[in-house]
């Protein structure tokens, strides 16, 4: 008698997963909200704005490196254009947060400012239907989703590979930044969107709203590692970690590469349209700099640094990156560039698991030495 | 209302045709310009001022002319040492005196440029002036020059014959001015008489066929040239790529050292040697081979040979090297683009028609980058070196089994591509910009050329990067340089999909593993 | 092609860059037959096996399969689904998951995405994977990463997913290759024991191992078939011979 999906989608998460899940979500979903919005700023225990969009920030980028783990750690596909479908994201739904502007431009137009200034007089068609909260939801969950598929399909059809499949990624996030640097594709150019101000009517820069923002985030992220994990405890999960070894036994066996990379890889880009919808409400901008080799890039060495195929350790690495820029780039700015170079560099020669397989090397030997003890 | 205007016109036009007659008829002989003439430039009436500049113009002296050139300039000072101030009137004047004296002025590279600017702007008054200009001219180049602008002057002439030699004998021209002129002229609106529209038109249409010629060789030449550069930062990646399988994405960054290499060799010259400040770039030659080789080395020996066989974390370790390379480059040269001039021998260019100007300094890195390709050949093709490369190429294990050093084989064939992308950034520094950052846009690129040539193949690197350079060029002329790069792009992915190996792939049951 | 026939390869020819791997190749193989293929290297042996399996495909030339099956368009997964399973030469398992797993991923099922993403392994495939286990000697070390396998266990462990896919037809190329003695033995029982249900093409260069199989042996020589027969006919062949030694 097979369990019920849900149970089986449930159980994939162990037990002491959902323990730490809910301390995550107990923390996210009331204590910090609670510490920002009502205890007076002065107060010792007070939680800062700065605070709270720094972490929102970051879990967005978690999100980003658990779908790259999905991608990288368990296919083995490394892709450099990650960044691309996280902008994707990001732009659909920055189109809302532009005409949500409404009036209040520095044009007081209907249209946004950009396309005052390039003397449009009315909204180009792949903007219709903009304004509309639920159609935009729409676009963050399709175009990105889309945009991968299609080119998947082209170039796992035609079995790129390795090297080959990452540069190609990588010319693609370049050519899409080079084509929204145009003012002419109609996304605000060079500068792209900001002073946004209102969601669904309510003031973008009110505590609830930051609040909310943070939560959905944190619940975003949760829910993402879960489906994660039972993906890859799936029979699914099993087949991609057989295509990572083994390509061509997989086919002999009588699966299709394509289909399977196609789905993770598409998955991939979805979370990441998520998660970029998440995080341009949350940081205020969003600019065609999002869709650069380099920011991608990054994005891998999130994942290496957590421990690939892990899952929780792309959310550490997030974090550890992430925190260190913050602290970097406003101490030693000089020194940021050779941290994370030497981050690069460190972590793939000495440290190819991560933090996640170093403590798990650490434990295995602290357990070996309780046992030789007497 | 246009009626009026053309009488004005006319009418203001006369005194210059009288100045130009008299200057031509009567070239007077060498004198220091008159003071009393030179004084009544500073009258107060404009009238008295043109006259002044009519009596200075007839002397055809190069005094007159400096003087006249003050005057243009607003530096010529009256007695009292204040500035003489001209009105818009006397400046048509001066201007349309300073052009014709400069025809006859002794200089020929001043003679060459004041035709220049005449013929863009003739009219039929001109003619004669110009027709005796021509036959005191002596050098051939300006005096094709010459025939042609008093063909455009005689082109409105008044007698219909006349206007219709004007036009046949202007079918030769290679100018897009005279396309236009021509063009024109073929309209009924311009020309009442059938036979000179016919005349013209048939000239229109040769020209035009010379023009679009001659676009058509310069876009070549633009794709050529850049595909020489492509060509100068693949070649390096080819080799490295294609003995040990990784991309090395800090190869961008060789391209910048050996571009600062050359910042470097200038600096050095000017300080120590300036009078042979113009040879600084051989010198650089060397120079930037030797130090991006040392870098190489350094990068395959501490990193990238302990990464061997794993691909991917070789592309994120070297990613992580070229940052550190950039931010190097920025604590010690500075975060701004410096600067690097091309030595004199470099500057200018070759003009091949008068819509063509081929840059010097471009034709000196096609050769170049030809230089560097024969090297490379003998290298690989003619040396012990280059054999053990080739075979570690083809079968690691293989080559490692009849005792080829594969390890040290690593090292050197790293050195040599490394050296070779310093050659590159030589080319670079004498057409881009040089700063920490200059390497980056060219991995992509680079690698888009290895991977459509076929990998570790020298001949399908040539072909595909003159092949990217030159359709990338034509794509950008009617679609813009963004367009350009996201064409080649997509054609490139559907390119892969068809020759998944590349244009000159090896096939057979040893090509994958 | 006899009306028993499982593989039916008429006058295929394949050529790379100018180089003719296969050269008019033609070749019967009947249902439940087990046929051994040798050769000298270059002889077209492996691409033999690329071109039926769908790894390379033909220039010219028929492949039928199951008599009326032609799999020359058709993709790797879809001919294996028809029912032909391929060992390499080189034993390739998936280093990074269990043995179980391995033999899971192998079992013969519907394999498309959507139910990989539902699958739940039922008691029966359980046994199924267990009886295959016991077969390839496997039980013990069900739960252990295939990664960490000996060599010749690696080639046992690949020669059991090619069993869990229950296929019509076997082409196993150098099944015994650095096995010991003891194992190969072992092997040859294995083969005997499948032909009959199975249909099996084994290209080896062992030649006690393909006495000890004992069915019909073909010589591949410049991608064509230079002599075919029992293994005493062809060994005395006279051009089989000179191919051999060289004379």
């Amino acid at each position: 008698m097979p369990k019920p999906f849900i149970v089986r989608f449930i159980g994939a998460t162990p037990t002491q997963g959902w323990l730490a899940i809910a301390a995550v979500a107990a923390i996210t979903l009331v204590l910090l909200p609670a510490l920002h919005l009502l205890l007076p700023a002065d107060s010792s225990f007070h939680v800062s704005a700065y605070v709270i969009t720094l972490v929102g920030k970051i879990m967005c980028y978690a999100i980003v490196a658990v779908a790259m783990d999905l991608i990288w750690g368990y296919t083995g596909i490394l892709s450099l254009g990650h960044g691309l479908f996280f902008a994707l994201g990001g732009y659909a739904f920055g189109m809302y947060l532009m005409r949500q502007i409404g009036r209040d431009g520095s044009n007081q137009s209907d249209l946004p400012d950009f396309m005052v200034f390039l003397d449009w007089k009315q909204l180009p068609w792949y903007w219709t239907g903009s304004d509309s909260f639920l159609w935009v939801i729409f676009l963050v969950l399709v175009v990105p989703a889309l945009a991968a598929l299609v080119f998947g399909f082209f170039a796992f059809r035609s079995r790129i590979k390795g090297v080959y499949f990452s540069i190609i990624t990588q010319a693609l996030t370049f050519a899409a930044m080079l084509f929204f640097f145009r003012n002419e594709t109609g996304f605000g150019g060079n500068n792209g969107f900001t002073d946004f101000k209102r969601i669904l009517g309510y003031s973008i820069t009110s505590p609830e709203m930051r609040v909310s923002l943070f939560a959905l985030t944190a619940l975003m992220l949760l829910a993402t590692l879960v489906l994660g994990r039972y993906l890859v405890t799936s029979k699914l999960g099993r087949v991609l970690a057989a295509i990572r070894d083994a390509e061509s036994r997989v086919m002999f066996i009588g699966y299709n590469p394509l289909y399977y990379k196609l789905f993770i890889w598409t998955l991939s880009a979805l979370l990441c349209g998520i998660a970029g919808a998440l995080y341009v409400p949350q940081v205020g901008i969003i600019n065609p700099g999002e869709m650069s080799p380099a920011n991608s890039i990054e994005i891998a060495i999130w994942v290496a640094v957590g421990g690939r195929a892990t899952l929780i350790g792309p959310v550490l690495g997030a974090f550890i990156v992430n925190l260190a820029k913050s602290f970097f780039t406003v101490a030693f700015p000089e020194y940021w560039l050779f941290f994370l170079g030497a981050l690069f560099v460190g972590v793939t020669l000495w440290l190819p698991d991560g933090v996640v397989g170093l403590w798990r090397k650490l434990r295995e030997r602290h357990q070996a030495a309780a046992k030789d003890a007497p | 209302m246009k009626a009026g205007r053309a009488v004005f016109q006319t009418l203001a036009m006369i005194p210059r045709f009288f100045l130009l007659l008299m200057l031509l008829l009567g070239f007077a002989a060498h004198a220091a310009p008159d003071p009393a003439v030179v004084r009544q430039l500073a009258a107060e009436e404009s009238d008295d001022k043109i006259a002044a500049i009519h009596k200075l113009a007839l002397t055809a002296e190069p005094e007159a002319l400096a003087v006249l050139q003050q005057l243009a300039d607003g530096t010529l000072k009256d007695a009292k040492g204040e500035d003489i101030t001209i009105n818009n009137r006397v400046r048509r004047e001066l201007e349309g005196a300073l052009a014709v004296l400069k025809l006859i002025d002794p200089d020929a590279t001043v003679r060459f440029k004041a035709v220049k600017e005449i013929a863009s702007n003739v009219d039929a008054a001109m003619a004669p002036m110009l027709a005796r200009a021509r036959d005191r001219e002596t050098d051939a180049n300006i005096r094709a020059l010459l025939v042609e602008a008093h063909a455009l002057a005689t082109l409105k002439d008044a007698d219909p014959q006349i206007r219709i030699a004007a036009a046949k004998s202007l079918a030769t021209s290679a100018d897009p001015n005279t396309k236009a002129v021509l063009k024109a002229q073929s309209e009924p609106a311009n020309e009442a008489e059938t036979e000179v529209r016919r005349a013209a038109f048939q000239s229109y249409l040769a020209v035009e066929d010379r023009l679009t010629l001659a676009e058509t060789i310069g876009r070549i030449f633009s794709g050529l040239s850049l595909g020489s550069i492509l060509l100068l930062a693949a070649l390096g990646l080819a080799i490295t790529y294609g003995v040990m399988g990784v991309i090395n994405m800090a190869h961008g960054e060789l391209l910048m050292i050996g571009a600062y290499a050359t910042y470097a060799m200038q600096g050095l010259f000017r300080s120590q040697f300036p009078a042979h400040e113009d040879w600084y770039l051989l010198a650089a030659v060397p120079v930037a081979f030797f130090a991006a080789a040392v870098v190489g080395i350094l990068l395959e020996r501490t990193v990238i040979r302990w990464l061997y066989g794993r691909a991917l974390e070789t592309l994120l370790a070297t990613w992580g090297l070229s940052l550190m390379l950039i931010q190097a480059a920025r604590v010690i040269f500075g975060a701004q683009n410096v600067e690097v001039a091309n030595p004199s021998w470099m500057s200018g260019g070759l003009e091949i028609l008068p819509s063509i100007v081929l840059p010097l300094n471009r034709i000196v890195i096609v050769g170049f980058a030809l230089f560097v390709l024969a090297l490379v050949w003998v290298l690989m093709n003619r040396t012990r070196l280059g054999m053990f490369v080739r075979a570690v190429t083809q079968n690691r294990a293989m080559a490692g089994c009849v005792g080829v050093p594969t390890g040290r084989i690593d090292t050197v064939a790293f050195a040599l591509g490394a050296g070779i992308a310093g050659l590159g950034g030589v080319a670079l520094s004498q057409i881009a910009n040089v700063g920490p950052d200059m390497g980056q846009g060219y991995i992509v690129d680079s690698f888009m050329v290895v991977v459509l040539g076929g990998v570790g193949q020298l001949a399908g690197a040539v072909w595909a990067a003159l092949g990217l350079g030159i359709v990338t060029k034509f794509i950008e002329s009617w679609a813009g340089a963004v367009i350009a790069k996201i064409v080649v792009l997509v054609f490139i992915i559907m390119f892969i999909q068809k020759r998944p190996q590349g244009l000159f792939a090896l096939k057979g049951r040893f090509v994958e593993s | 092609m006899s009306a028993a026939s499982i593989l039916y390869l008429h006058e295929v020819t394949v050529s790379f860059d100018g180089f003719r791997a296969l050269n008019e190749l033609s070749l019967d193989i009947e249902v439940g037959e087990l046929r051994c293929i040798i050769g000298p290297n270059g002889a077209g042996k492996t691409t033999m096996m690329d071109v039926i399996t769908g790894k390379t495909r033909a220039d010219r030339g028929k492949v039928l399969f199951d008599q009326d099956i032609d799999v020359r368009r058709m993709s790797e997964a879809d001919i294996a689904h028809l029912g032909i399973g391929r060992k390499f030469q080189k034993p390739t398992v998936f280093e990074n998951l269990t043995v179980f797993e391995n033999l899971e991923l192998s079992m013969k099922m519907d394999k498309r995405v959507r139910t990989s993403l539902f699958a739940w392994l039922d008691g029966g495939a359980r046994d199924k994977i267990a009886d295959t286990l016991r077969l390839i000697r496997l039980d013990d070390d069900a739960e252990r990463q295939a990664g960490l396998l000996s060599h010749g266990q690696k080639q046992w462990l690949e020669i059991g997913m090619l069993l869990m896919q229950d296929p019509k037809l076997l082409l196993l190329d150098e099944p015994v290759a650095g096995m010991t003695d003891d194992e190969t033995a072992r092997t040859g029982e294995l083969f005997k024991s499948l032909a009959g249900r199975h249909s099996l093409v084994v290209v080896e260069h062992d030649m006690a191992f393909i006495a000890q199989l004992g069915g019909k042996v073909t010589v591949l020589h410049e991608g064509s078939v230079l002599a075919e027969g029992d293994l005493a006919t062809v060994q005395n062949d006279q051009r089989v011979v000179e191919v051999y030694l060289g004379r």
